[in-house]
């Protein structure tokens, strides 16, 4: 048809590959969650039924949708265990959001304020830790947090306290991890959004008879609204379904959701109730990773 | 103007100090002789010996650097053509860039579970190439957001100036967009080599025998308590990413000039 | 100029969403001439370059190039090259390379390609700088280097998208004639989009006036201007007075036009008793302190309100007795102290009968 793009061969194959890949490797593989989550557990191999046997025609696929049941659904429910897990989930991700907000936003504003020459180098200091391995950082803590590791040493030598404190498999513990590994993805989009702000309204605000304290409030928090929406998000949603750190740093009591489900899916062999799990999980970070859709998109 | 005062070099300070301050102890100890983290009992490679005797360890370092080369060269190739598809307008691009930018905060066990699954579902062996698959998948996203970014401020009237010229579309390509947004490509490899040698989650997800990654080979490790060993591992590895990426930024910094002016809408 | 044209647009219509960039546009462009497309932004006289050179396809109609039909033919398959206003030159490439550029993708033997290059930068004056990147150029280098490129595989027809905008004053006239001159010599047909009445007047052979993705009004310079055929051509290109009134006498040899207290007795023209407007170019009116004897048919009288000095010309408000205000221009021959008319001077207007056009329009 005229007027429309016309395509070559070549921008259509740039955008079918992409998509067919992520199609079969991202999408394809949710659904499958989805169908298992309806499943039953059994003792085979793989542990689930029923199977989507193709080759039985149309009664194989009555049949198997016949098998299907939110059973799964019914045990996360009546189990308050899962319940607790998904609000402890909630709760850890939120409070550790905000302190990572705390104490990343002076750091941010820091980069942002600092000479040009310097300020290449000082973001790729800050990001640097970013690329070394996230399991050597949260195994760092391990060797800090031990009970005679050097924050217990230093403790006893500056004579806070007599004796070693139980660090490690604590929720404390958790929420110096995830603080600490997820510094980089709050100060990266604070510093972007600080970074671009007009300078000079701070001068107006001044010639106006602002306070500095209070062209910080009033002008420049405001202002960098956008970088501290982004950073929220780029950090709440992940860390909900955290495991690495609660497994490492916490204890089974911490019972975060990504652990939870780990137990389930590893321990358990319960695959059925891990993937009702995971779908749950997802269902409940819909509504914020739109949220994170909908601001790129505005972005672009 | 901009002013740089106390308050913002201590903010500064504290803030590098923090980050570093983990890192630099596991560095340290690596060349600790001692056993115990506590005491420091002299500087030795006596570690570092351990590990080249450590087979297992180094077979899954191998194991990591081949996985984490193939889905970082996969994951560029898509992730740029991915890229270059968001620049279109096209039918399905919700669901599109929905698939794009969804894996970069979704957590990891649950990106992990569903490959299993559906490896399990197609009955496709797991091991390797489950993994590369993995990878390739989880970080094509990071790839196509980096260099999406980049497209965004080229200068789309060179194409059309090229196009123009008499040049066809994959010509054009190769000969104006990618020379010109090559540093954008080069660090989606990059990050995508990272987050794949670092991966430990999903990787455990969708590994089988014989496909032991250097992460779930420290992971294994830790659990069963802290082994001096492990110090001298996490220290290669900060060294090579550090050098790594200080080789990049040289080499960015010098095409740069270049690049800077044109190609910038 | 040959009898068939090179470049014909048919009934052409393009739009995006809702908006209509050309609406059923039908334009011939002929051979060796230079053609200006001219209009306010958004009138769609872009729109109808990069038709032409491919960028967009047309919803409707036909764009024809020597008679071939251009549907389906994509940009890099069109033997019609364009120089674009942001010049869009390979930043990776030096000066030399981008002006081969076109030239490689033919896959011409290197030395003709060599050769081709030295003769183009020949042509815009900077055979010095082949070596130099575009980083490194002034902005009217960049622009030569821009044209160099577009000319190098002499295409039939060369587009121009507002190529002298990001220039300034001085140097875009210098380059204006240096186009005019170019364009003689190659006699390639060129095709220029601008919004600047001036450049379209001075260098073009053909100008049409676009407005709301239709065409207003196509000729010569001098025919679009002193003979518009519309109020919004007249008040577009240039200053004009018009005067709303009505045509009240046909005759064969003359036409009444009356308003409030003017009377003219204009050429008889093909026109009809009824509403009709009177537009009069300021420079056409002369002043002078005494009624003129060709006044009462082509003429009026009333006071000078407003006097603009603008150095080369002064523009003159008079505010007629019937209260209507018209704008006249004169050159500045004589220095100012010597200017007889000031401010509050009681003044005759007159013009030619023929000065002026009619329009209905």
């Amino acid at each position: 048809m005229q007027g429309t793009q016309q395509r070559d061969w070549v921008t259509r194959a740039a955008i079918l590959v992409p998509y067919l890949w992520l199609v079969a490797f991202f999408l394809l593989p949710f659904l499958i969650v989805l169908k298992i989550s309806l499943s039953q557990t059994t003792i085979a191999q793989p542990p689930y039924t029923p199977l989507l046997d193709v080759s039985t025609g149309w009664d194989g696929l009555k049949a198997f949708f016949a098998a299907l049941s939110p059973e799964n659904y019914a045990t996360l429910s009546s189990d308050s265990l899962y319940l607790w897990s998904y609000l402890k989930s909630l709760q850890i991700a939120a409070l550790s959001t905000a302190i990572l907000l705390l104490v990343a936003y002076p750091v941010a504003y820091a980069l942002a304020r600092a000479p040009r020459r310097w300020q290449g180098v000082l973001v790729l200091s800050v990001v640097l830790p970013f690329w070394t391995s996230f399991l050597i950082r949260v195994y760092a803590w391990v060797n800090i947090l031990q009970h005679d590791g050097l924050l217990n040493q230093a403790l006893i030598a500056l004579h806070l306290v007599d004796a070693p404190v139980t660090w490690l498999a604590t929720d404390t513990a958790v929420y110096i991890g995830i603080v600490y590994s997820y510094f980089p993805f709050m100060v990266l989009p604070l510093f972007a959004a600080l970074e671009k702000m007009d300078n000079t309204l701070l001068e107006a605000a001044a010639d106006l008879g602002s306070p500095p304290w209070r062209t910080f409030l009033q002008v420049t928090v405001p202002l960098s609204l956008p970088g501290i929406v982004a950073g929220t998000l780029l950090c709440f949603i992940p860390i909900v379904g955290e495991f690495v750190i609660p497994d490492l740093l916490g204890s089974s009591s911490t019972a975060m959701i990504g652990q939870t489900l780990w137990l389930e899916f590893f321990g358990n062999r319960d695959w059925p109730v891990a993937s009702a799990l995971a779908v749950v999980l997802l269902a409940i970070l819909v509504p914020p990773i739109l949220l994170y859709r909908r601001r790129e998109a505005r972005i672009r | 103007m901009k002013r740089f005062g106390t308050v913002n070099l201590t903010a500064l300070a504290l803030g590098l100090a923090f980050l570093y301050l983990p890192i630099a102890i596991l560095v340290i100890n690596s060349f600790n002789d001692s056993r115990l983290v506590t005491v420091w009992a002299g500087a030795s490679l006596r570690w570092y010996r351990e590990l080249l005797r450590d087979e297992a360890m180094l077979d899954a370092a191998s194991v990591s650097l081949r996985v984490a080369v193939l889905s970082a060269t996969a994951a560029t190739v898509l992730g740029t053509l991915a890229a270059l598809a968001l620049t279109q307008r096209f039918r399905g691009k919700l669901l599109f860039s929905g698939m794009i930018y969804a894996p970069l905060v979704m957590p990891e066990v649950i990106t992990g579970l569903s490959l299993l699954l559906l490896f399990v579902a197609v009955e496709i062996d797991r091991g390797f190439w489950t993994i590369v698959i993995a990878h390739t998948t989880l970080t094509l996203c990071f790839v196509a957001v980096v260099v999406q970014s980049r497209l965004v401020t080229f200068d789309r009237s060179l194409h059309e100036a090229a196009a123009d010229l008499g040049c066809p579309p994959l010509r054009t390509f190769l000969t104006i967009t990618l020379p010109l947004i090559w540093p954008a490509v080069a660090s989606g490899w990059m990050l995508a080599f990272a987050l794949s040698l670092d991966d430990l989650v999903v990787a455990s997800f969708v590994t089988g025998p014989g496909a032991t990654t250097l992460p779930l080979r420290i992971y294994s490790e830790v659990r069963l308590g802290v082994k001096p060993e492990i110090n001298a591992v996490c220290t290669i590895m900060i060294a090579v990413v550090a050098l790594g990426l200080i080789a990049a930024s040289l080499l960015t910094k010098r095409s740069a000039g270049s690049a800077q002016l044109g190609g910038r809408a | 100029m040959a009898a068939r044209p090179i470049v014909a647009f048919e009934d052409v219509t393009k739009r995006f969403g809702d908006f209509t960039a050309v609406d059923r546009l039908t334009l011939e462009i002929f051979a060796r001439e230079f053609f200006a497309l001219l209009g306010p932004s958004g009138c769609g006289k872009t729109t109808l370059l990069r038709l032409l050179a491919g960028f967009e396809q047309p919803d409707t109609g036909r764009v024809v190039l020597e008679g071939e039909d251009l549907a389906g033919v994509p940009p890099y398959r069109r033997s019609v090259n364009m120089m674009f206003q942001s010049y869009a030159l390979f930043p990776h490439m030096t000066v030399a390379g981008n002006v081969a550029f076109g030239l490689k993708q033919d896959a011409l033997p290197k030395a003709e390609i060599a050769a081709r290059v030295d003769e183009m930068l020949g042509l815009v004056q900077l055979r010095p700088f082949a070596g130099r990147k575009p980083d490194q150029l002034s902005g009217g280098q960049r622009q030569r280097v821009a044209l160099a490129r577009s000319l190098a595989k002499h295409p039939k027809v060369l587009l121009l998208d507002e190529p002298l905008a990001a220039l300034d004053r001085k140097l875009r006239e210098e380059t204006r004639f240096e186009l005019k001159e170019l364009q003689r010599r190659l006699e390639t047909t060129f095709v220029i989009v601008t919004h600047d009445q001036d450049e379209a007047m001075t260098v073009a052979d053909r100008i049409a006036v676009m407005n709301g993705g239709r065409l207003a009004q196509v000729g010569k310079p001098v025919d679009v201007y002193e003979r518009p055929n519309s109020r919004w051509v007249a008040g577009f290109l240039g200053e004009v007075n018009l005067i709303e009134g009505h045509i009240s006498e046909v005759y064969p040899s003359f036409v009444t036009f009356e308003s409030e207290s003017l009377r003219l007795r204009l050429p008889h023209a093909d026109v009809a008793p009824g509403a009709a407007a009177f537009a009069l170019r300021p420079e056409k009116i002369r002043i002078s302190h005494q009624m003129p004897e060709a006044a009462a048919e082509n003429g009026a009288a009333g006071v000078i309100t407003d006097i603009g000095y603008l150095g080369t010309v002064s523009y003159y408000k008079v505010k007629l007795d019937s209260g209507r205000v018209l704008k006249a221009a004169l050159m500045n021959e004589q220095r100012q102290s010597a200017r007889p008319i000031h401010v509050k001077d009681r003044v005759w207007l007159s013009w030619a009968p023929d000065a002026g056009v009619l329009l209905s329009d």
